[in-house]
């Protein structure tokens, strides 16, 4: 049987996952998880999905071989191109498989978070495309550094709601969303951006994500005669991470999913509950949760999604963290040799194969570019000075 | 000795009397908190549920946020909070309310343990449904910490027995759909699960979530055995202290009296 199988009926990935819900959420959870499991199992709805994944989002998504870089490195140097896909990242495969799951169960409206906006750039356009509503919590402190992706949803007609409690972002956003949906739940469905949050979520977002995987497996085959000897993925919650391990997890690539130092809950490895699963989190001696610290919204996130603590706790993925020096130099890197800009999420997998390269010489490594760095710019205007 | 806990014995012997429950909610560890237990039993409540706060409340509006988020900037924990509840001297059963990440950070054991022995009668965990709430109920009942169910609208039929089953003190009825706050009238909800709870249970039934002021109390307990109230309380203690809260409880009070 694969490493990634399904959770167990609790939804558990080992001791990791389960629903930790007010009651007002279990019907929702139950039918969520019936509905998903009827759909992924019924061709016509594969068919639909895979239908726009590719004339809509633009899949497959290519391999590119860094030669530049890879030199650089002494490493063979693949990219699987998420950042190309329709949005600018790996969030739309997620977010066209529940939105049209959303509407298989009749519902009208999507809430969801966002952390960088990507997510909710994602879950605007299928709310536009659907004909659906949308409205979308971002932390303030991630509506001002993220503006543009701000505008784009409100141009896409979803509704953004800027949240100012606690740390004010990621992490507040997701408790802001379900605050939603315990008040709309017979009418919204709620479009959870990660492998995160309690069953089926994390198993169903992996599912949905799983497609960067296979194809990825395949390219790599053909491009490389072999698997990779290494896949990395940056992990703020994990989607990416999931997606692109999903492939290899059965072969004998080494996974690595690279973390932010401010936000190293795999690290720290201590388990605890919010939003809806039990997972590794990081949080004070009387378990309150801690806030994320990192250049990067998508990845400002305390938590990790279960399966992550799973595959970390059976030693068969790695949790290595970066701190941003080292992701503004990648960020940067990866644009003067490859003439790729990379979102600040992804740089920190790369920073990460900068700082292992001396140790994986002459090794073939797969990392995903989940996203593009348009939305980074402007920070990284500031970040760098404008010269 | 009873067959029952010490909330739910006392409860059931007021429901006897014909007497309607009356429980305030209050953020622990907001300075001056102790005064408003003390307040709230003056004014006639028949139990306080003392909040622990956490910094990830997502069943709390913004009153029980805010109150949540001062309370921890004052420095409050946990074991303060449980130090200061040993200090209390009123006579009525004192619970808990605290998200599961409190209990599970501590170890069930040994947090049961700590709830016993600083006089905790009884323990809410609104993130902790029915399915996941097993191993906490278990070390919980060793301790004799009763541990009460939330029950939602949202719940077919069958489920709400074994909500029921599960539940000690009493079964605590989820007003509405939506989180903790004042709202202007009561959701036709309260009643509506009240009256199914009440069919399927003798466990005491109180609404709570959205029950804002005294006519509303009255309102859900012409079905209901008592009432929850968390915002519209959190809210008087924020704007006008020990006093204003007091002041509020005893209106309730006398409203439910009134019949």
């Amino acid at each position: 049987m694969s490493l990634m199988a399904e959770p167990s009926a609790e939804g558990r990935f080992g001791e990791f996952g389960g629903r930790f819900v007010p009651e007002t959420l279990v019907p929702a959870c139950q039918e969520l998880e019936a509905a998903f499991d009827d759909a992924w199992s019924d061709p016509v709805f594969r068919a639909e999905l895979d239908h726009l994944l590719r004339t809509y989002a633009g899949r497959p998504s290519m391999l590119t071989e860094c030669k530049n870089l890879g030199g650089k490195l002494g490493i063979r140097l693949v990219l699987k191109r998420e950042d190309l896909n329709h949005t600018g990242s790996h969030k739309i495969n997620n977010v066209l498989g529940q939105a049209l799951l959303a509407k298989r169960m009749g519902k009208k409206r999507l809430v969801a978070e966002t952390g960088a906006g990507q997510h909710g750039v994602a879950s605007a356009t299928a709310a536009a495309l659907m004909g659906m509503e949308c409205k979308v919590y971002m932390g303030a402190v991630d509506v001002a550094r993220q503006e543009l992706n701000v505008f784009r949803m409100k141009l896409l007609g979803s509704e953004v709601e800027a949240v100012h409690s606690g740390s004010r972002t990621l992490k507040d956003a997701v408790n802001e969303a379900m605050r939603d949906w315990v008040a709309t739940v017979e009418t919204s469905h709620y479009c959870l951006g990660s492998v995160m949050g309690p069953h089926p979520y994390p198993f169903m977002v992996r599912q949905f994500h799983r497609v960067i995987g296979d194809e990825a497996r395949a390219q790599s085959i053909e491009m490389l005669g072999d698997v990779p000897d290494v896949v990395v993925a940056c992990v703020g919650g994990g989607s990416n991470a999931l997606g692109i391990f999903s492939g290899f997890v059965d072969d004998r690539s080494r996974l690595v999913g690279v973390e932010p130092a401010g936000g190293a809950a795999v690290t720290r490895a201590q388990p605890g509950v919010v939003h809806g699963m039990r997972s590794y989190l990081m949080q004070d001696e009387y378990g309150q949760v801690q806030e994320a610290h990192s250049i990067s919204a998508g990845l400002d996130y305390p938590g990790v999604g279960p399966e992550h603590s799973y595959l970390a706790s059976i030693g068969r993925a790695e949790y290595p963290n970066v701190n941003d020096a080292e992701v503004i130099d990648a960020f940067q890197l990866l644009a003067r040799t490859e003439g790729i800009i990379p979102a600040l999420e992804c740089a920190h997998a790369l920073a990460w194969i900068v700082r292992a390269a001396p140790e994986m010489q002459g090794q073939t490594v797969l990392m995903n570019l989940s996203g593009r760095g348009d939305k980074d710019v402007g920070q990284m205007m500031d970040v760098l000075g404008r010269e | 000795m009873s067959e029952f806990g010490v909330l739910e014995a006392s409860f059931r012997a007021k429901r006897a009397e014909g007497r309607k429950l009356l429980v305030p909610y209050i953020t622990g560890g907001l300075a001056g908190w102790q005064d408003t237990v003390r307040a709230a039993a003056a004014a006639g409540a028949d139990a306080i549920e003392i909040g622990i706060p956490f910094s990830d409340p997502v069943m709390d509006g913004p009153v029980i946020q805010q109150a949540s988020q001062m309370a921890l900037e004052g420095g409050a924990t946990p074991v303060s909070i449980l130090q200061e509840v040993r200090e209390l001297d009123v006579q009525i059963p004192l619970a808990v309310m605290l998200y599961y990440n409190t209990v599970h950070h501590a170890g069930h054991e040994r947090f049961a343990a700590q709830l016993a022995s600083a006089g905790i009668a009884a323990c809410i965990v609104p993130d902790l449904p029915l399915e996941e709430a097993g191993p906490w109920c278990l070390a919980a009942d060793a301790a004799g910490v009763e541990t009460v169910m939330l029950a939602a609208p949202t719940a077919a039929d069958e489920r709400l027995p074994r909500v029921c089953a599960r539940s000690r003190g009493f079964v605590y009825s989820v007003g509405l759909l939506g989180v903790t706050g004042e709202r202007a009238t009561l959701a036709s909800t309260a009643v509506s699960l009240a009256r199914r709870l009440k069919a399927v249970t003798d466990v005491p039934v109180l609404v709570g979530v959205g029950v804002s002021n005294a006519d509303q109390a009255r309102e859900a307990c012409a079905v209901a055995d008592g009432v929850v109230m968390g915002a519209s309380v959190v809210r008087r203690i924020l704007e006008g202290g020990a006093d204003a809260a007091g002041e509020f409880i005893a209106e309730v009070r006398a409203g439910l009296d009134r019949g």
